[in-house]
């Protein structure tokens, strides 16, 4: 079983004002996954998922297309009904619950803003779906404009709307009603890289805003988990791969599959793990004996994988306790602000990022690299779930 | 010298294009045009002086007045009938998910290439007076008279109407619900809203072009609409092409139906302007909204 661990965080009141939304929805809830299964026939597609996202917590779900991700969403959101399992918010059993019922808000890729609406109307039309008053209507409709930006756009169509200022429109548009959880559907991907940048920082200020709200984040981009989440789940093939703290999976990834999703690692074949003292392992790769943490445990003489992340790889010269490779340049890229080199050790073809330099190596030259044991782990081979 | 020959080839191709217009307006003179004017001059006094006392004398009578209400009355109220059957329909076949869904939408298409009569023709066999509903509450109830009487009415002509022109209704709904973002009617749904406010607040507003153009297409045919109300053979119900029908077929009153044909043309053309903006108006004004 996975579990997000609980974050401590003090949940002051959300935005005051009258609001259509029962009490008890105004602060975040837990969302709950007990053992969920969603099968279509007899295609699975979600597999015993076990899953908490703690009041006021993000919680990202990234994966490849078809590893389950969206479906778990949708399975909150209440379009798709489990073929077993629960699934809580708060204290209620929502599993068959109408959406309607079930008081979220949910932010889907392409807007899907009411075309035929001014943003007003839009923003309004949860609060008037709950029978709120006009007077409320009134109230909370420019608060959650402000919220977004869109304050001075209430009268416009969101045809009149970039595809950014749609996206504010649809996020004011979930938030209105005060939702015990929101859920993000890849609330990002039809937007461009500089919109995406932008809106990725807003969402962090939203949440910032409001920290009693939970989310549940649905992405396919590492760099929007990363940087919002508290917490990462990995999927694939309708299973959760991986769950952890956003940066504790990133430095210690569970399994050969999440450290090659996330960031990209290189994963680097070692053996006969020996302790080396200081909490360090010592392993062999080739000729060459590297030292790491063993965040896992695992146990000593056995194969395992070497995670070094392209960018732990440093040029030039290095202090006495770090690990040495040497290989040969294969290629090199330039990217603006960093050099991207492939350079082949032992067989082996390694990633390494470095800061732009001004004389980089040429494909075919020597190259000697050197890493920080304190930034590497061994990983499992066998790829045991997290 | 290349531009010059360039420049200089749509000179003459204005002329050559429009020749092709030629043909078809002489076969539109020929078959329409032609056909309409001499029933115009007829109305207006035929080979004699030009009058309009033809149409003051049929406009004033009885019988048109009855005509033009009846006409008027069945086609408002079968239209109003597809209307509301197509889109309950056209609702059904499009949300609510059910094996044979693409099979009862393509019945429909397959239903507007069926003869009108054929519609009529089944409805005396079911609610006719020796037909099957009467037959069987005869039996097991042991009327007198055939309960059911309501086929050799007004509102058994309106009642066929309204079963063969509904796929009228549902074949540009069915295009249009295909269009609808499905993200807007889970949206809505977590917002709060219950099925019957995404219909009308969501389905509903994308819905309408596609239903008014639907249903206005319905009045223009129900308004013209002959074979049906012949079939089912109401004596009381009499419309505009069947008071057509029956002052030039059967009294050999030619100028007093060609009159009628007049008014009946000029309502059709009215209610096709109509239907010409109305499209207009949500194809241009509207594109960005639905």
């Amino acid at each position: 079983m996975v579990q997000a661990m609980v974050m401590e965080r003090s949940l002051p009141a959300a935005t005051p004002s009258a609001s259509a939304a029962p009490a008890d929805a105004v602060g975040g809830s837990r969302i709950g996954f007990e053992n969920v299964s969603v099968t279509y026939g007899s295609l699975t597609v979600l597999q015993s998922l076990t899953l908490t996202v703690n009041p006021g917590e993000i919680v990202a779900l990234i994966g490849p297309s078809g590893s389950g991700k969206t479906t778990a969403l949708r399975a909150v959101a209440g379009f798709v009904r489990p073929s077993s399992g629960r699934i809580m918010i708060g204290d209620r059993d929502v599993t068959n619950l109408a959406p309607y019922d079930r008081k979220i808000g949910m932010v889907v890729q392409n807007y899907a803003l009411f075309p035929h609406m001014r943003v007003e109307e839009n923003v309004a039309f949860g609060l008037r779906a709950h029978g709120a008053s006009e007077a409320v209507v009134r109230a909370r409709v420019p608060e959650c404009l402000a919220m977004v930006g869109m304050g001075a756009y209430a009268k416009r169509y969101p045809r009149e709307l970039s595809g950014g200022q749609q996206q504010r429109i649809a996020i004011a548009r979930a938030l209105a009603n005060k939702p015990q959880v929101l859920l993000l559907d890849e609330p990002l991907s039809a937007l461009d890289a500089q919109i995406r940048r932008s809106m990725l920082d807003e969402l962090a200020k939203l949440h910032r805003d409001l920290p009693a709200l939970t989310v549940l984040y649905v992405t396919h981009d590492q760099t929007e988990a990363l940087t919002l989440a508290n917490h990462i789940g990995i999927m694939r093939d309708g299973r959760l791969k991986a769950f952890g703290g956003a940066q504790s999976l990133f430095r210690n990834p569970p399994n050969r599959f999440a450290a090659e999703f996330l960031g990209r690692a290189n994963l680097l074949p070692v053996n006969d793990l020996q302790p080396a003292g200081e909490g360090r392992v010592s392993v062999r790769f080739g000729a060459t004996v590297l030292k790491a943490r063993n965040h896992h445990r695992l146990a000593k003489g056995s194969d395992c994988l070497l995670c070094v992340r392209p960018h732990d790889f440093k040029l030039g010269s290095s202090r006495p306790d770090a690990n040495r490779l040497s290989g040969v340049v294969r290629s090199v890229q330039w990217q603006g602000d960093v050099h991207n080199v492939v350079v082949e050790v032992a067989g082996e073809c390694i990633r390494l990022s470095s800061a732009p330099m001004r004389e980089p190596p040429e494909p075919g030259a020597s190259l000697d690299v050197h890493f920080d044991p304190a930034d590497v782990t061994v990983v499992p081979e066998d790829g045991a779930d997290g | 010298m290349a531009d010059a020959a360039i420049a200089g080839v749509p000179a003459s191709r204005p002329r050559l294009d429009s020749f092709w217009v030629v043909p078809p307006l002489l076969i539109l003179a020929a078959l329409f045009f032609y056909p309409l004017s001499l029933i115009v001059r007829e109305a207006l006094g035929g080979n004699e002086a030009f009058t309009l006392s033809h149409f003051s004398e049929v406009l004033s009578s009885r019988r048109f007045l009855d005509g033009l209400y009846n006409t008027i009355i069945i086609a408002t109220c079968a239209t109003a009938g597809c209307i509301v059957l197509g889109f309950v329909l056209s609702l059904v076949i499009a949300f609510v998910p059910f094996r044979g869904a693409k099979s009862v939408a393509r019945l429909i298409d397959t239903f507007i290439a069926l003869p009108t009569f054929l519609v009529t023709l089944a409805f005396t066999f079911i609610y006719g007076s020796a037909g099957l509903l009467n037959v069987s509450l005869i039996r097991l109830f042991g009327f007198d008279l055939p309960p059911v009487d309501f086929l050799y009415s007004q509102w058994g002509v309106i009642l066929a109407e309204t079963t063969v022109y509904t796929p009228f209704v549902m074949r540009p709904l069915l295009a249009t619900f295909s269009q609808i973002d499905q993200a807007q009617i889970e949206v809505a749904s977590s917002l709060g809203a219950k099925p019957l406010r995404i219909i009308r607040q969501i389905i509903l507003p994308a819905a309408l072009p596609a239903l008014v153009a639907g249903g206005s297409l319905c009045l223009l045919l129900t308004v013209n609409e002959f074979g049906i109300v012949l079939f089912i053979g109401a004596k009381d119900v009499i419309t505009l092409p069947m008071l057509i029908y029956s002052k030039a077929i059967q009294e050999f009153d030619y100028t007093t139906a060609c009159v009628i044909a007049v008014v009946n043309v000029a309502l059709s053309l009215s209610l096709y302007t109509l239907y010409r903006l109305i499209i207009a108006h949500f194809g241009g004004n509207r594109a960005g909204v639905v």
